[in-house]
């Protein structure tokens, strides 16, 4: 099924390792995967594993210390800093573990962010963004400041920021980790929807099956290697 | 780029907004050092200003005898006896370059008109006293040497005993009461203006017989507290005053192992000692306005490095999100550039008020010194500039995972 669609992300033998002389930490080992076009994959593994250390690779966050990556046939690793800034501005979009929204900032204007440095109008922008609040369920809290906020209405306000650019690929850090079960539910729909409705690509970190389950595919990471790789039986019964 | 300076403005500006304590402790920096230095530097310059004037009114040739040692400040007169009106003759006699001489005897005297009355400085001397001392009139006359000789009841006044005395009244051909005597008024001297000595307008200049007949009670033949003396055009000072000492001394029957218990110098001495102690008022200045413009420094220094940690996330959080390095940068430079010159200005400002409000309180006039304006408002732009910039520069050239990450 999945090699009709064209290959987006192609990652060979990738490593990453922190530190350097003794202090070294090799925290991917040799990643090798494909993921194609309209795909919405789950990597799961134990904490320490590696899945962040992979997921701001792949979100070109972060430099691989080896190995090649290819986004959409970009050679990632070639890219200059200017170049992967713009990637990340028309392409990519990320919600991190640990939220990072601006201080002191409203809602409305976190979520607003993004498409100020695409040169979006002002009352477009404010509407695009109102619109992407509405989705996560905050358009009652959009003047509130981060401190203002509970963590899991943080944690769909960083949603609302990733998904308002409407970008070509998705990727999410545990984006339900301080959810209720209700909540999570809601967002997991939202994500489904945007890959269904969209074609928007996810690649989605998760500790939990539930939340696992929502995705058609499921990467597991030990030790900064990929342990399985499946395709869920639902997708494959088709 | 003209999209991306505007995204630039508007950002900066929206960062400001939002942090707007920050904001105000940098300005605040700024505000300090500007004005600070401004406001010393302008009044050391009006001071300087304002002894030049002083000495220029002076003229250049003129001399003064006074008794007692020491000049200024560390002057000791008490139990130094006075000069007589024959010191005075034996100088115009005997030494070579005096153009004109002219004995000078001071009291401090109430002064009289209808209602009006105050205490005034009056001078007793010859009619070549107004020469020597570069005295002009605005109104009526000099005394004559006849007036002058046989003690006649007339009086010249200056500028603010006439306001004071007179206000809006004419003053020529009043009689006014000085002392215990009438006298009437025959001339009213132009303004020479405040200085560091005193209110020179503040006078009333009358015949030295007149006074000595009049006024004081005459107790003796040493009355003449001080001689006026202008030099010939060219004639080599330092020789002068040498005669003129030579001469008193011997006419005091000074000791050759007795110091001098009289003192004669010139403009040029009186500049100096004046001078010297504007250098060291200014030097003063200076150095409390290097402070101001330190603390101010450090201030913004502080403010800036507190926020370093919080900066850099933003920076991480810019980047990750899309932006480039180089439009993080303008953003960061259009901020610190705001501060600075908001700072800037209204620090240049308050020094402005300051000064207007301090010149005429201490009398000097306010010179606006362009320059100064300028280094202080570049100094503290640029420790804006470079305390703002820098950790943003080394902020957007790390990878936006590094400055999430920074802590
Ligand atoms: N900046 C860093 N410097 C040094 N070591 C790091 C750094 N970031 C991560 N590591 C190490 O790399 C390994 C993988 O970290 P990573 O954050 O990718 O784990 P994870 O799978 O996301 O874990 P979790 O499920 O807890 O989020 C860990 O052992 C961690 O200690
Ligand atoms: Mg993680």
């Amino acid at each position: 099924m999945k090699n009709l669609e064209p290959v987006l992300i192609e990652l060979k033998d990738l490593t990453k390792t922190y530190g350097n002389g003794d202090a070294a930490f090799q925290a991917l080992k040799g990643i090798d995967l494909k993921i194609a076009k309209g795909e919405f994959v789950s990597i799961m593994g134990p904490s320490g594993s590696g899945k962040s250390t992979l997921m701001n690779l792949l979100g070109c966050l972060d430099r691989p210390t080896s190995g090649s990556y290819l986004y959409d046939g970009i050679a990632v690793e070639n890219l200059d800093s200017v170049q992967l800034s713009l990637l990340r501005r028309f392409a990519l979009g990320f919600i991190f573990q640990g939220f990072n929204l601006l201080a002191r900032t409203s809602a409305i204007e976190n979520v607003e962010l993004p498409l100020l440095y695409r040169g979006i109008k002002r009352a477009k922008r404010k509407e695009m963004a109102r619109d992407a609040l509405a989705q996560v369920g905050l358009h009652d809290k959009e003047r509130n400041t981060p401190a203002e906020l509970s963590g899991g209405q943080q944690q769909r306000v960083a949603i609302a920021r990733a998904i308002v650019t409407n970008p070509s690929t998705l990727f999410a850090d545990e984006p339900t980790g301080n959810l209720d079960t209700e909540t999570t539910g809601e967002i997991m729909d939202l994500l489904t929807r945007l890959n269904d409705d969209r074609g928007i690509t996810i690649l989605m970190v998760t500790h939990e099956d539930d939340v696992a389950a929502y995705a058609k595919r499921t990467v597991r990471v030990i030790d900064g290697l990929v342990y399985t790789d499946s395709i869920h039986s639902e997708l494959t019964a088709l | 780029m003209i999209i991306m300076l505007g995204n630039a403005f508007f950002i900066a500006l929206r960062e400001i907004r939002r942090n707007l304590t920050r904001a105000f402790l940098t300005v605040l920096g700024v505000i300090i050092g500007v004005s600070a230095v401004v406001t010393m530097v302008t009044l050391g310059d009006g001071t300087t200003q304002a002894v030049k004037n002083q000495i220029s009114d002076l003229g250049s040739n003129l001399m003064m005898v006074r008794p007692g040692s020491g000049f200024g400040p560390r002057a000791r007169t008490a139990g130094v006896p006075n000069f007589t009106e024959a010191d005075v003759d034996a100088i115009r006699d005997q030494v070579a370059g005096v153009a004109a001489i002219a004995p000078v005897r001071k009291a401090s005297l109430s002064t009289i008109y209808l209602q009006a009355a105050r205490n005034t400085q009056i001078t007793g001397s010859t009619e070549d006293y107004f020469s020597i001392n570069k005295w002009t009139l605005s109104a009526g006359r000099f005394f004559s040497e006849s007036e002058s000789r046989t003690g006649q009841a007339v009086a010249v006044i200056g500028d603010t005993v006439k306001t004071e005395l007179f206000g809006s009244e004419d003053p020529l051909g009043q009689k006014i009461r000085v002392g215990q005597a009438s006298l009437q008024v025959i001339g009213v001297l132009k303004a020479k203006g405040q200085a560091g000595m005193g209110d020179q307008d503040d006078t009333i200049v009358v015949p030295l017989t007149t006074m000595q007949r009049r006024l004081g009670g005459r107790t003796s033949g040493r009355d003449i507290s001080e001689i006026s003396i202008s030099a010939e055009e060219g004639y080599d000072s330092d020789t002068l005053i040498s005669d003129i000492s030579s001469l008193l001394r011997q006419r005091r029957n000074l000791q050759s192992n007795q110091d001098d218990d009289f003192n004669v110098f010139d403009t040029r001495q009186i500049a100096e000692t004046l001078s010297s102690s504007t250098e060291l008022m200014t030097m003063l200045l200076s150095a409390v306005a290097a402070v101001s413009l330190l603390v101010g420094g450090i201030g913004i220094m502080n403010i800036m490095l507190v926020s370093v940690t919080e900066r850099t996330r933003e920076i991480g959080i810019r980047l990750a999100i899309g932006a480039t390095a180089k439009e993080v940068l303008w953003q960061f430079l259009v901020e610190a550039l705001t501060l600075s010159c908001v700072g800037g200005i209204v620090g240049i400002g308050l020094a402005f008020a300051f000064c207007s409000l301090l010149a005429p309180l201490i009398q000097i006039p306010f010179a606006f010194n362009a320059q100064i304006n300028l280094i202080a408002f570049f100094f503290s732009a640029l420790v804006g500039i470079v305390f703002g910039f820098a950790p943003a520069r080394r902020a957007s050239r790390l990878d936006p995972i590094d400055a999430l990450r920074h802590e």
